[in-house]
């Protein structure tokens, strides 16, 4: 199955990257852009075929590798 | 004193530390990151600067997951003393022997050049060569040096002297300025800038080398 996790920076972590975005958003025109926040996808193809279990296994690559949960939070979808 | 310097694809301070930590009489052996264990001995470990596998994912956290680190690790945990600078730092906050974390600079530009840096605490083997709020100059050459941590950690780092540089003009936007910290046991100390490459006199000043001195020296005594 595939697993796809989104791993952004938690509320209250400065990202300057985003602010940069915004930024040349506004340079380009584009008005009324409040906010941008930059952050990961990453796609895993797995050999599991138990949603739960691959659900399971991919919090813990989260948990060890995927994210540094000092400054970053992340969600899972299986499919 | 036989200090270990580990080396990871994309490491790039790898000799400048051995050569650092050999002018200051210790015995250095390189150890590659694939390796699982460390030579017989080792009094301290250093973690070089570079770009540790390209950055990928987040700096430091492919090297801090390599099999080496394990042993990094447990050197540690057992009290001996580790060394980390620059992607150094950032692998030893990847592994967790550091709080904290280095997020991109707040202006998003690399920034090489030498800063001055005011030292916090003269209460560790790295630093007793200094006076407390002694003004030094070491270099820095990085991306990610931009110190986080969340409030209640920044009050302990401070409140137990675990701050071991700071800036004078923050060039990254650092919390509290924060350039070096110290573990609990004050014996794994990472930081950003670079003392092993202002350590003779070729390099436009020594600053750095009272930092290898005052650490092969204490470690040996120990």
């Amino acid at each position: 199955m595939k697993a796809r996790v989104h791993v952004m920076l938690k509320n209250g972590v400065l990202d300057p990257q985003g602010e940069a975005v915004r930024h040349a958003l506004g340079q380009l025109g584009f008005d009324g852009v409040e906010g941008v926040r930059q952050g990961k996808v990453i796609e895993l193809d797995l050999a599991e075929t138990d949603a739960d279990k691959a659900r399971d296994t991919v919090t813990q690559m989260c948990e060890k590798l995927l994210a540094n949960t000092v400054i970053e939070s992340y969600s899972v979808e299986v499919s | 004193m036989h200090a270990a310097v580990i080396v990871f694809p994309g490491s790039n301070c790898d000799r400048d530390m051995a050569v650092a930590l050999e002018r200051a009489g210790a015995k250095v052996s390189m150890v590659w990151h694939k390796d699982t264990a460390l030579p017989e001995g080792i009094d301290l470990i250093g973690v070089p600067g570079g770009f540790s596998f390209g950055d990928y994912l987040r700096c430091g956290a492919i090297a801090a997951n390599s099999p080496i680190c394990r042993s990094v690790v447990a050197h540690a945990e057992k009290g001996g003393y580790v060394l980390g600078i620059c992607n150094g730092f950032q692998v030893l906050t990847e592994t967790g022997l550091l709080p904290g974390v280095l997020l991109r600079n707040a202006a998003l530009k690399y920034i090489c050049k030498p800063v001055g840096l005011t030292v916090q605490t003269a209460d560790s083997a790295f630093t007793s060569g200094y006076e407390p709020g002694q003004t030094v100059t070491f270099p820095i050459a990085h991306h990610d040096g931009n110190y986080f941590a969340d409030a209640e950690t920044l009050k302990h780092l401070h409140g137990e002297a675990r701050v071991a540089f700071t800036y004078n003009a923050n060039p990254n936007g650092s919390a509290d300025d924060i350039a070096g910290v110290l573990s609990e046991n004050r014996r794994v100390l990472g930081m950003m800038p670079h003392p092993e490459r202002m350590a003779e006199e070729a390099h436009g000043g020594t600053d750095g080398a009272a930092m290898f001195d005052s650490v092969v020296a204490q470690v040996v005594a120990a």
